[in-house]
C-alpha cells in the first residue's frame, strides 16, 4: 500500500483500524513533496513541523478511540486562505511575508475536524488567471505532462492532489478556478453554491463571485470534505443560513436508485463555442452517453446570454478586484516601499513593486470600468447581463436537474502559450464563469484523456444549494467510466 | 474602446498604481483589446433587466449590537510595516 495514493476514505479506514498512523501518512506525503515538488511547484509553503505536530495529536485521539471523518487526514490549502502563524502570500510579492493572526473559517473547521494542514499551494496571483503562470513566485507544472499548465487559478492544489503530494486540497473558484484545474489535472473539484461556504479569511478577489471548495481524488472525498466546510458563519454576511445535508448520502442514493428520473440539459449555445477541441467534444459526448446509460434523460435547453457572459464577467470581476485590492497600500500589512517621501508616492511604489502584470491589468481595467462616464456602459450593463444570466439558468432548471458541458474548450495548454494574450486566456473560462455569475454550484469530474494523454473533465451544474444532485450524478459517472484511480506517472 | 499609454497612466494614477514605463505600451494594447471585446455588452438588450451586484440570497443581515472583545493593538498591528506605539505610521500626508 502506498500511503500517498490513498483517498480520504481509504486513509480514514487505515487510520481507524490502526494499520498506519497519521504521522506515517504525513511523512509519506512530505517525502513525496521533498522529492517531486522542485519539479512540479505545487506548493509555496510547506509546514512539516506544524503538520507532524497536528498528525501526532490526531494519532493521540485515534489511540483514545476517537473516530471522525477527517481526523489525521493531510490536506493542502490554496495560499489565499488565511492560516494563523503560517504565511499566506496569495502568490503575490506584496504579501510575501504576511503571517495572518487568525485562521479562515474553513481552516478552523478543518482543524477542529482533526485534519492536518500540510502546506499552502500555488495559484495565479490573487487568483487572477487560468494557468497558475501568474504566480509571483514560480509556475506550477501539470503532473500529467510537465510542459503543460495545471490550469488555474487553483493550479497548485489540483497539481498537489494529482501528483499525490496531499490527500486532498481546498481551492477557490471565482470563474472556474477549482473546476478548470481539476479538469486539467484529472481530479474532482466542486465549486459550491455562493454562500454555502464561509469566505471569512479568504483573501478577496471578486467578493460576489468567490467561493471555496474541495479538490480531491474522487467524488466521495469531495462529499466528505464538503461536509466539513459548509455551514452558516456569522463572520461572513453573505454566508447562507441554510441547512447542510450529509453530502455523502448522495452517493448512497446513487447506489440504491442510480440516476433514474434525472434530467440533464445541454445548452445549445455551448456546442457552437469556437475552438472546441475534438478530444474535448468526443469525451463530452462519451460522458453524455454514459449518463444516458444510467437513466438520465437529455433535454435541450438554451442559455441565450452565453455570448455576453465572458464580457460581463471581465467587467464585474476586475471592478470588484480594483476595489478589494486597494487595501494593499503598504500601511497595515504586506510590503511597503519605504523610500517614498509622501503618502501617495508610497502607495504607488508599493503596489507597482508588489503586484504582477496581470493584477495591475485587472486593477486598471476595473478602475476604468468604474470611472465616471463609463460606469453605466460597463459595470451597470454587466450587472444587468448578470441578472439575465441568472434568469436564463432559472428557466433552464425548470426543464432539467443538471446542466452538463465541457469544463474548458481544450485540455491543458502549453506553458507560455497564452501568457501575452490575456483575452484568449479569458475566453477559455466560457463554460465555467456563468455559474459564478448566477451563484450556482458546479462540479468537474474526470471523463477522459486526450490523444496526448492529458486529462479532460465533464462539468455539471445544478440549481442553488443542490450539490447533492451534482455529487450523485458525478459519482454515477465516475463509477461508470473506466478511468477512476489513474495517476500520472510520477 | 481603444486607450492610449496616457490613458493607462491616468487610470493607473486613479488606482494609485505606477505602471513601469516599459510596460505602458503593452498594457495600452492589451487593455484596448480587452475593452474592445467587452464593448460587445453594448449590443446586449438589457431593457427591463435589474442590476445584480451580488449572488447572495439574502439582501441584508442584521444582528444584535453586542460588545465583543477586541484582539488588541499587538494583534492588529502585528503585520504593520511600520508602527509607533499603538499607531500605524505613514510618510508625510500634506507637504
Amino acid at each position: 500500500m502506498n500511503l500517498h495514493e490513498l483517498t480520504i476514505e481509504q486513509a480514514t479506514t487505515g487510520l481507524n483500524q490502526r494499520e498506519f498512523s497519521s504521522v506515517e501518512l504525513v511523512n509519506a506525503l512530505l517525502e513525496r513533496i521533498e522529492k517531486l515538488d522542485g519539479d512540479i511547484g505545487a506548493y509555496i509553503t510547506v509546514d512539516p513541523d506544524g503538520a507532524r505536530e497536528a498528525a501526532a495529536k490526531a494519532d493521540q485521539l485515534l489511540a483514545e478511540g476517537v473516530r471522525a471523518p477527517l481526523l489525521g487526514i493531510p490536506v493542502a490549502l490554496k495560499d489565499l486562505l488565511c492560516t494563523k502563524g503560517v504565511r499566506t502570500t496569495c502568490a503575490s510579492r506584496i504579501l510575501e511575508n504576511f503571517v495572518p493572526e487568525y485562521d479562515a473559517t474553513v481552516v478552523s473547521m478543518l482543524k477542529n475536524a482533526g485534519a492536518v494542514i500540510l502546506g499552502k499551494t500555488n495559484l495565479d496571483e490573487f487568483a487572477m488567471g487560468s494557468s497558475t503562470e501568474n504566480s509571483g513566485f514560480h509556475i506550477t507544472r501539470n503532473p500529467w505532462n510537465r510542459d503543460h499548465v495545471p490550469g488555474g487559478s487553483s493550479g497548485g492544489s489540483a497539481a498537489a492532489v494529482s501528483a499525490r503530494m496531499c490527500t486532498a486540497a481546498l481551492g477557490t473558484d471565482t470563474g472556474g478556478s477549482i473546476r478548470q484545474p481539476a479538469s486539467h489535472c484529472g481530479v474532482v473539484g466542486i465549486k459550491p453554491t455562493y454562500g454555502r461556504v464561509s469566505r471569512y479569511g479568504l483573501v478577496s478577489y471578486a467578493s460576489s463571485l468567490d467561493q471555496i471548495g474541495p479538490i480531491t481524488r474522487d467524488v466521495r472525498d469531495s462529499a466528505i470534505l464538503l461536509n466539513a466546510i459548509c455551514g452558516h458563519d456569522p463572520s461572513d454576511s453573505t454566508s447562507a443560513d441554510v441547512a447542510v445535508p450529509d453530502f455523502t448520502a448522495a452517493l448512497t442514493r446513487f447506489e440504491t436508485d442510480g440516476l433514474k428520473g434525472m434530467r440533464a440539459g445541454i445548452p445549445e449555445e455551448f456546442l457552437s463555442v469556437k475552438g472546441l477541441d475534438p478530444d474535448v467534444e468526443k469525451f463530452f459526448l462519451n460522458a453524455k452517453r454514459a449518463l444516458e446509460g444510467l437513466g438520465v434523460e437529455m433535454v435541450d435547453i438554451s442559455l441565450p446570454q452565453t455570448d455576453y457572459a465572458v464580457a460581463a464577467y471581465y467587467v464585474i470581476a476586475p471592478s470588484e478586484a480594483s476595489s478589494n485590492l486597494a487595501r494593499f497600500d503598504g500601511v497595515r500589512y504586506g510590503l511597503r516601499e519605504s523610500s517614498a517621501k509622501d503618502l501617495i508616492t508610497m502607495y504607488k511604489k508599493t503596489k507597482s513593486i508588489g503586484f504582477g502584470a496581470e493584477v495591475q491589468r485587472r486593477i486598471i481595467t476595473g478602475t476604468y470600468a468604474l470611472s465616471a462616464g463609463y460606469y453605466d456602459a460597463y459595470y451597470g450593463r454587466a450587472t444587468r447581463v448578470r441578472a439575465m444570466i441568472r434568469d436564463d439558468f432559472k428557466r433552464a432548471f425548470e426543464k432539467c436537474d443538471i446542466i452538463i458541458s465541457p469544463v474548458a474548450p481544450t485540455p491543458a495548454f502549453k506553458i507560455g502559450e497564452n501568457v501575452d494574450d490575456p483575452l484568449t486566456m479569458y475566453l477559455t473560462d466560457i463554460f465555467t464563469l456563468s455559474t459564478n455569475m448566477a451563484g450556482l454550484p458546479g462540479i468537474s469530474v474526470p471523463c477522459g484523456f486526450s490523444a496526448t494523454g492529458l486529462p479532460i473533465g465533464l462539468q455539471m451544474m445544478a440549481t442553488h444549494f443542490d450539490e447533492v444532485t451534482l455529487l450523485r450524478a458525478g459519482y454515477g459517472l465516475e463509477q461508470t467510466l473506466d478511468i477512476k484511480g489513474r495517476f500520472p506517472d510520477i | 474602446m481603444k486607450i492610449t499609454q496616457k490613458d493607462v497612466e491616468y487610470i493607473a494614477h486613479l488606482a494609485r498604481l505606477e505602471v513601469d514605463e516599459t510596460l505602458l505600451g503593452k498594457f495600452a494594447e492589451q487593455i484596448s483589446t480587452i475593452l474592445q471585446y467587452i464593448d460587445k455588452l453594448k449590443d446586449a438588450d438589457v431593457s427591463g433587466a435589474p442590476l445584480m451586484s451580488g449572488a447572495a440570497l439574502q439582501s441584508n443581515v442584521f444582528r444584535e449590537d453586542v460588545v465583543q472583545n477586541s484582539p488588541g493593538p499587538d494583534v492588529t498591528l502585528a503585520n504593520a510595516p511600520q508602527r509607533h506605539e499603538d499607531f500605524y505610521t505613514v510618510p508625510m500626508v500634506v507637504g
